[in-house]
C-alpha cells in the first residue's frame, strides 16, 4: 500500500529533478544560517555555484559536534517566532542538540511517518499503541502525529508501566505496537511471566537502537507479530527516515526528502553502492533546521537491487552506531553482537550489561548475563559449563575473550527508552 | 529398607557473590519460620550456590522462589559419623571401593553425633554401600 504513491515511486530522472530543486532551495534556506555562510566561504562558493546533485560534494561535511556547538538556537534558519517545536536528542555526554520545526516541517515529518506505516499495511481501522518517550525524545510526538494523520486509533501510553501497557493492550484491541526492541522484549517477559497472550497485536514496529535478525524472529513469535525496523535521527526530523517494506530485506530511505551519500569516514570519498561506509545526509524539505552533508555516524551502505514494491533504493539495516562501537584490544565490537550471541543460547537471558575497564593497561570486557531460571540444576559445576559455552560463544563471534559473570535472573536492568548496556570505565584514570 | 527413606532433600539456591545475598536468604527463611539444620556455600567465578538442610524444604523453596531466588532440590545423603580419629576416613573408603564419587561434603555438629552431609554421583548405590558397612545413615524424617 502507498500513502503518496507518486512520489515513492518516481523514476529516476524525475527523483534527480525533485531532488536538485529541492536542494536549491535547501541551500538558499542554509544561507540563512552563519555556520554555513561560513563555511561556504571558506569553501569559496556561493549556493548558486552548486548546479548539479554531484556538486554537493564540494561542500564540507556538517558532524553532530558542529551542532552541539551551535547550542542552543545557532542553526535555525528561521525566527524563533516560526518554530512551533523543539526536540532534542536524547543526552549524549555534553550539551544536547537541539532541533527546531516549523508547522510545514512537522507537517512534511508526519507525512513520512505515515508513508511508512501504510507501507506496512497499517490503516485507519488499525488501533496503534506508542510506547516511547513522550517529552523531548522525537519518536513519541513524530510517530504519535504520523499515526494520526492516518487516521488511526492512537494510543499515546508513552514508557513505563509495563503491566499497564498489556492490559491496555488486551482491553483496547491493539493492532499495531511502537517501541525500542529492548523494551519489546520486557514487555513479553512480564507479559509471560502474568501467563498473559496478545490475541490482537500484528505489527511490531522498533527503532531507536541497532537490533539483530535473531531478535527480530525471537519478538515475533514471543509476542506474535510481524516486526519492522525504523530508522531515524533526531536531526533529519526524527523517527521516519528509512523503514522497511513488506520485504524486510534493507530500509528505504525516502530520497525525496533526504540526499544520501555513503562515505569512506576515514577519506571522506563517495564509496559505491553494495559497499559499506558512513550514511551522510542532505534533508531537501526541512525549513527551520537545514543541514548540508550531515554525517550521522551509522554505518550502512546503498543496496544494489531493488525491490519488488517499486519504491527507490533501499539502504542496508544498520547494525550499530559509530558511538555505540566499542573497540576493544583493537577489535570493533558492536553490543548488538553481544546479544546475538546470547539469544542463542537458551540457558542464559537476553539481558546483559557489558563493562570495559583498563587493567594493566589491557583492555578487558566484562559481560553480565542472567542465568535462564530453567537451567539452574542446583549444582556449581553445571553453572561452570553455563558460563564456558557464553564464553567460548562471545569468543567465536568476537575473537576477543571476555570475562562472563553469570547473575541471579531479573537481576539486570531494564530499560524502556534507549538502553544503555555498555559501561565503558577506560576513561577514568586516577 | 526402602533407600527413598534416606535421601534428602537440600535446597540449592544461585546467588551472586555480594555483599547481603546471604543475609536476605537466612532472613527469609527466618520470616517463615523455617530452621536451618545445616548449610554450606560454594562459591566459584562470582557467583555461587548456597546449599541448605531445612525443616520445611517445599515452604523454603517457594519463599525464596516468591522473592526472585533461583533455587532447585538436590538429593543428598546424611551420614551419622563416629566422632572418633579415623571416622571419616571409614565412609570415604566405602564409598571409593565402590567406585562412587563424591561431588561434594559439609558437615555439622548434631546432638548426639557428627553428621556428614554427602552429594554423590550413584545415591542408591551409597545408600546400600553404607549400610552395609554398618555406618548408620540418618533418614529424611530427622530433617523434614
Amino acid at each position: 500500500m502507498f500513502w503518496d504513491k507518486k512520489i515513492e515511486t518516481l523514476n529516476p530522472a524525475e527523483l534527480a529533478a525533485l531532488q536538485l530543486k529541492r536542494l536549491k532551495k535547501t541551500l538558499h534556506q542554509a544561507n540563512n544560517v552563519e555556520f554555513y555562510r561560513a563555511g561556504f566561504a571558506r569553501a569559496g562558493i556561493k549556493p548558486p555555484d552548486i548546479r548539479t546533485l554531484d556538486d554537493i560534494q564540494k561542500l564540507p561535511f556538517t558532524k553532530k559536534q558542529d551542532l552541539r556547538d551551535g547550542y542552543p538556537f545557532g542553526f535555525f534558519a528561521v525566527p524563533l517566532k516560526e518554530i512551533v517545536r523543539i526536540h532534542t536528542t536524547s543526552g549524549t555526554t555534553g550539551k544536547p542538540t537541539v532541533v527546531g520545526y516549523t508547522r510545514k516541517d512537522l507537517d512534511n515529518w508526519s507525512g513520512l511517518i505515515a508513508r511508512n506505516m501504510t507501507m506496512i499495511g497499517i490503516t485507519a481501522d488499525d488501533v496503534f499503541q506508542n510506547m516511547v518517550n513522550y517529552g523531548m525524545f522525537t519518536g513519541g510526538l513524530g510517530f504519535h502525529y504520523g499515526a494520526e494523520k492516518i487516521g488511526m486509533t492512537v494510543i499515546p501510553s508513552a514508557t513505563g508501566n509495563t503491566r499497564r501497557q498489556i492490559e491496555m493492550i488486551n482491553d483496547f484491541g491493539v493492532t499495531a505496537i511502537h517501541c525500542t526492541p529492548s523494551y519489546a522484549m520486557h514487555l513479553s517477559e512480564v507479559a509471560e511471566s502474568a501467563g498473559i497472550t496478545f490475541k490482537t497485536l500484528k505489527t511490531g514496529i522498533f527503532g531507536a537502537e541497532p537490533w539483530s535478525e535473531t531478535l527480530r524472529s525471537t519478538l515475533e513469535s514471543r509476542l506474535g507479530v510481524t516486526a519492522y525496523d525504523s530508522y531515524g535521527l533526531s536531526e533529519l526530523f526524527g523517527p521516519g527516515v528509512a523503514f522497511e517494506c513488506p520485504e524486510r530485506d534493507g530500509l528505504h530511505i525516502w530520497h525525496d526528502s533526504y540526499l544520501v551519500e555513503i562515505i569512506d569516514p576515514k577519506t571522506g570519498e563517495r564509496v559505491s553502492d553494495g559497499e559499506r561506509g558512513e550514511l551522510v545526509v542532505t534533508p531537501l524539505v526541512k525549513e527551520a533546521m537545514p543541514l548540508l552533508r550531515y554525517r550521522t555516524g551509522d554505518v550502512t551502505m546503498l543496496m544494489e537491487d531493488g525491490c519488488l514494491c517499486g519504491r527507490g533504493k533501499k539502504i542496508a539495516r544498520i547494525t550499530g552506531r559509530s558511538d555505540d562501537m566499542l573497540v576493544i584490544r583493537g577489535i570493533n565490537v558492536f553490543p548488538s553482537q553481544i546479544e546475538h550471541v546470547l539469544l542463542k543460547i537458551p540457558e542464559v537471558g537476553n539481558q546483559f550489561m557489558v563493562y570495559v575497564d583498563r587493567i594493566n593497561h589491557l583492555d578487558e570486557m566484562t559481560v553480565e548475563v542472567e542465568i535462564n531460571r530453567e537451567f539452574f540444576s542446583g549444582e556449581l559445576a553445571d553453572l561452570a559449563k553455563i558460563q564456558i559455552k557464553v564464553v567460548k560463544e562471545l569468543r567465536d563471534v568476537l575473537e576477543l575473550r571476555t570475562t562472563v559473570k553469570l547473575v541471579e535472573p531479573g537481576s539486570l536492568p531494564r530499560f524502556e527508552g534507549k538502553s544503555k548496556r555498555v559501561i565503558d570505565r577506560r576513561g577514568e584514570i586516577f | 529398607m526402602d533407600t527413598k527413606n534416606f535421601i534428602i532433600k537440600q535446597i540449592s539456591i544461585f546467588s551472586e557473590n555480594r555483599p547481603g545475598r546471604l543475609a536476605s536468604i537466612a532472613h527469609a527463611l527466618g520470616e517463615e519460620k523455617i530452621n536451618i539444620l545445616a548449610f554450606s556455600i560454594a562459591e566459584a567465578n562470582g557467583f555461587g550456590v548456597v546449599r541448605a538442610l531445612v525443616d520445611h524444604p517445599e515452604k523454603a523453596y517457594k519463599k525464596l522462589s516468591s522473592l526472585g531466588f533461583n533455587v532447585a532440590f538436590t538429593d543428598v545423603i546424611a551420614v551419622q559419623m563416629q566422632d572418633i580419629p579415623g571416622g571419616l576416613y571409614e565412609i570415604a573408603k566405602v564409598l571409593g571401593d565402590a567406585q562412587i564419587n563424591i561431588e561434594y561434603s559439609y558437615a555439622y555438629s548434631g546432638r548426639d553425633a557428627a553428621v556428614l552431609i554427602l552429594r554423590v554421583d550413584l545415591v542408591e548405590e551409597a545408600i546400600a554401600k553404607i549400610q552395609q558397612s554398618g555406618a548408620k545413615l540418618l533418614e529424611r524424617s530427622v530433617f523434614h
